[in-house]
């Protein structure tokens, strides 16, 4: 957040509330989106390793969970080592998830019987330390639930990923409840990006970013993941000229 | 005389008690081999061990031609009760033995279950055990033949019928036999399994003075025995892909945690970590006397050089991760996906065990593939200019949307030499995206022009990210 460092008052309060937190003298590692203005929004700088997200699909996807999977795949596709895939409802098509840049030989995919089991089984992953990501496909996930799941990352230098995917749409609602996640995401399909000639272009998401530990949500609209599991920003997004508003907010800051 | 046959000699006529001439009368081409009841036995003490090593810790063998396995805490690794029970039949019918298999709260419900019961597999629910048995013949409670016939005389046919009456006379005239046997298999009588071991199996146990029953106390002493379990293993060079670990208990009942490994392993952290995750089942009762560790599954294992972290960081090793969760939820509910050499989407896919060896390969083709692919192909209502063209709307699920934009068609032929059915079949797949743009995976089946193609109509099958 280079518009808030500037003020050396408020920095030097963030570093003694940094040291507070129990993180002195660790660099909290991150993996960055490689978006500018993606990254620049995350304390760090970028998603944090050792440390559990949460991501939702909106709309229709809150159910069928389809671009959240593909966005959770694209962040474990980037992080290093083997990936644990925790889902109670088979239907994930793994094919999809390679095409996403994450290898078929780096995830393991376990079939939990019930909710309790899952989270047991997320726990334990990111316990273990050895994982890249742990991925899990969860409706519920209560204040102590997430914390234990936290704190399990933490100890561990794991990426946790929650992914948030109800049964009926009405269940949904449940997104609103509080949480012990550093990061809260929902991703909504958007229409594609029109081609001169007839066709699909590469699908369009909007990201919004609900929730994040000391700093401030935001809204994305972002094109899916390539090959290699990174998003990118639309070309009119990206190229256009900057914003006035920007440097305003610096000069008020 | 004859002492078993087949199917088919049965149709002829034979009969097990017949003399073996008279069979031979009956079809004169009739194959007779000599009994040998030593060989019988042998084979069936080899199944035992092989159950032991596969379904469960407890197995004994119960001559002449039965097995009874004690399944308690060893369904779920099996996928359920039914789902085991199947297995194991088929397993054995692969193997050119015909068997019937029961699940039932007592030995003795099982025994007479599997034997007098038409389906080759039941499981009967607990509880509900002298309902099932009310209906079966005297024949089903392991008397002697001599018993039945006389309870026969006196007009008893049925299990049902010896249960309304009073036990005092039927001792009188019989002996204490009938009454014993109805309460064993009733399960007011207990009945001791004496489960087999191989002698060569690697074995440790402890007897305890005073019963111990507390879960550290226990987790203490699994550690000491895994300690000793571990050092006997290195002297053999060995290391375990199964352990049981069998808690005896005070008022003489067996009970049993078993784990299983991915990889032979003699690391004594990993295995007491894999037994303590599983304390939390055992029913410690009024105390365990006798704690025995026994390695039912060996294999050599033989020491590696590690990478030297100078050159390159080591792969970090996940292989007792899982362990853990195989433990926990099913060994068949791990497994990563590899790819298959078939463009059909849903046999693309196959599931091959966490730590099968790596091969690099993925999913060819550029086409994208739905992250969600509905189990079942789902039908929809649509309305689209033939023969290639995407659909205008489609309906799904009582939701009519509006196409905007769509790709396609992706031409997928059925595979004619898994399925004649398959000769001529056609899918054709579009990518299509609604005015709020969702992205679904729609196929036509049929090419659109020819009726041996398929039936023209629209599934969904898929949704997009």
């Amino acid at each position: 957040m280079p518009d808030r460092a500037a003020n050396p008052v408020i920095a030097d309060l963030q570093q003694r509330i940094a040291h507070l937190e129990g993180g002195a003298g660790r660099v909290r590692e991150v993996l960055p989106f490689g978006i500018a203005q993606i990254d620049s929004r995350l304390p760090g700088g970028g998603l944090a390793l050792g440390a559990l997200h949460e991501v939702a699909g909106g709309g229709n996807g809150a159910v069928d969970g389809a671009a959240a999977a593909l966005f959770a795949a694209g962040i474990a596709a980037r992080a290093k080592g083997k990936v644990l895939w925790i889902v109670t409802r088979a239907d994930l098509f793994a094919p999809a998830i390679a095409q996403a840049g994450l290898a078929p030989d780096r995830v393991i995919h376990v079939e939990a019987g019930d909710e309790k089991a899952l989270l047991a089984c997320f726990e334990e992953g990111l316990r273990h330390g050895g994982l890249g990501a742990v991925v899990a496909e969860t409706a519920h996930l209560s204040m102590t639930a997430s914390r234990r799941l936290q704190l399990a990352a933490e100890a561990s230098h794991t990426i946790g990923m929650a992914m948030r995917r109800w049964r009926r749409q009405t269940e949904a609602g449940d997104f609103g409840q509080p949480t012990a996640s550093a990061t809260r995401w929902r991703v909504s399909v958007l229409p594609s990006a029109p081609l001169p000639v007839p066709g699909l272009g590469r699908a369009r998401w909007l990201v919004e970013l609900i929730r994040a530990k000391a700093g401030e949500s935001a809204d994305f609209e972002v094109e899916a993941c390539d090959a290699k599991g990174c998003i990118a920003l639309p070309s009119e997004v990206a190229d256009r000229p900057p914003q006035k508003e920007v440097w305003r907010r610096v000069a008020s800051a | 005389m004859v002492a078993a046959l087949d199917a088919k000699a049965q149709a002829l006529g034979a009969g097990i008690g017949m003399a073996v001439t008279k069979a031979q009368a009956l079809s004169p081409g009739l194959i007779v081999l000599d009994a040998d009841p030593a060989a019988d036995g042998e084979g069936l003490h080899k199944l035992a061990l092989w159950a032991l090593q596969r379904i469960s810790p407890v197995v004994m063998a119960d001559p002449p031609d039965g097995l009874v396995i004690d399944t308690t805490g060893t369904e779920h690794l099996h996928g359920g009760e039914a789902a085991m029970l199947t297995t194991l039949v088929e397993r054995f019918a692969a193997a050119g033995v015909e068997a019937r298999a029961a699940i039932a709260d007592t030995w003795g419900a099982a025994h007479a279950v599997a034997r007098f019961l038409r389906p080759p597999t039941l499981v009967i629910p607990p509880g509900e055990v002298v309902a099932v048995l009310r209906p079966l013949p005297l024949a089903a409670l392991r008397l002697g033949p001599d018993t039945v016939t006389g309870l026969r005389t006196l007009g008893f046919e049925t299990i049902g019928d010896l249960l309304d009456q009073p036990r005092a006379p039927l001792t009188l005239r019989f002996g204490p036999e009938v009454g014993r046997r109805l309460d064993q298999a009733l399960g007011l009588l207990a009945e001791p399994v004496d489960p087999v071991r191989p002698s060569e199996l690697v074995e440790v146990r402890r007897v305890f003075g005073e019963p111990i029953g507390a879960a550290e106390t226990i987790a203490r002493y699994i550690g000491k025995l895994v300690e000793a379990l571990c050092a006997e293993l290195e002297k053999r060079g060995l290391g375990a892909r199964r352990l049981d670990l069998l808690f005896h208990r005070v008022d003489n009942t067996l009970q049993v945690i078993r784990v299983g490994t991915a990889q032979p392993v003699r690391d004594r952290k990993r295995l007491t970590r894999l037994l303590c995750d599983r304390i939390e089942t055992i029913d410690p009762g009024f105390g365990i006397e006798i704690l025995v560790l026994v390695a039912i599954e060996s294999e050599p294992v033989s020491d590696r050089q590690t990478i030297s972290s100078l050159v390159e960081a080591p792969e970090p090793d996940v292989s007792d991760l899982i362990d853990v969760l195989a433990n926990r939820v099913g060994e068949n509910r791990l497994c990563r996906f590899v790819p298959v050499q078939s463009d059909v989407p849903e046999r693309s896919v196959a599931r091959v065990p966490p730590l099968a060896p790596e091969t690099g390969a993925t999913w060819e083709g550029d086409w994208p593939r739905p992250p969600r692919l509905l189990s079942r192909p789902e039908p929809i209502e649509t309305m689209a200019l033939l023969p290639d063209h995407p659909p205008v709307w489609f309906t799904w699920r009582g939701i009519r949307r509006r196409v905007r934009r769509a790709d396609g068609p992706e031409r997928i032929r059925g595979e004619w030499w898994t399925r004649d059915a398959e000769m001529t079949a056609v899918r054709d797949y579009f990518r299509v995206e609604d005015e709020s743009g969702e992205r679904f995976w729609l196929f036509r089946s049929g090419d659109g022009e020819r009726a041996e193609t398929g039936s023209q109509s629209w599934f969904l099958h898929g949704i997009f990210g």
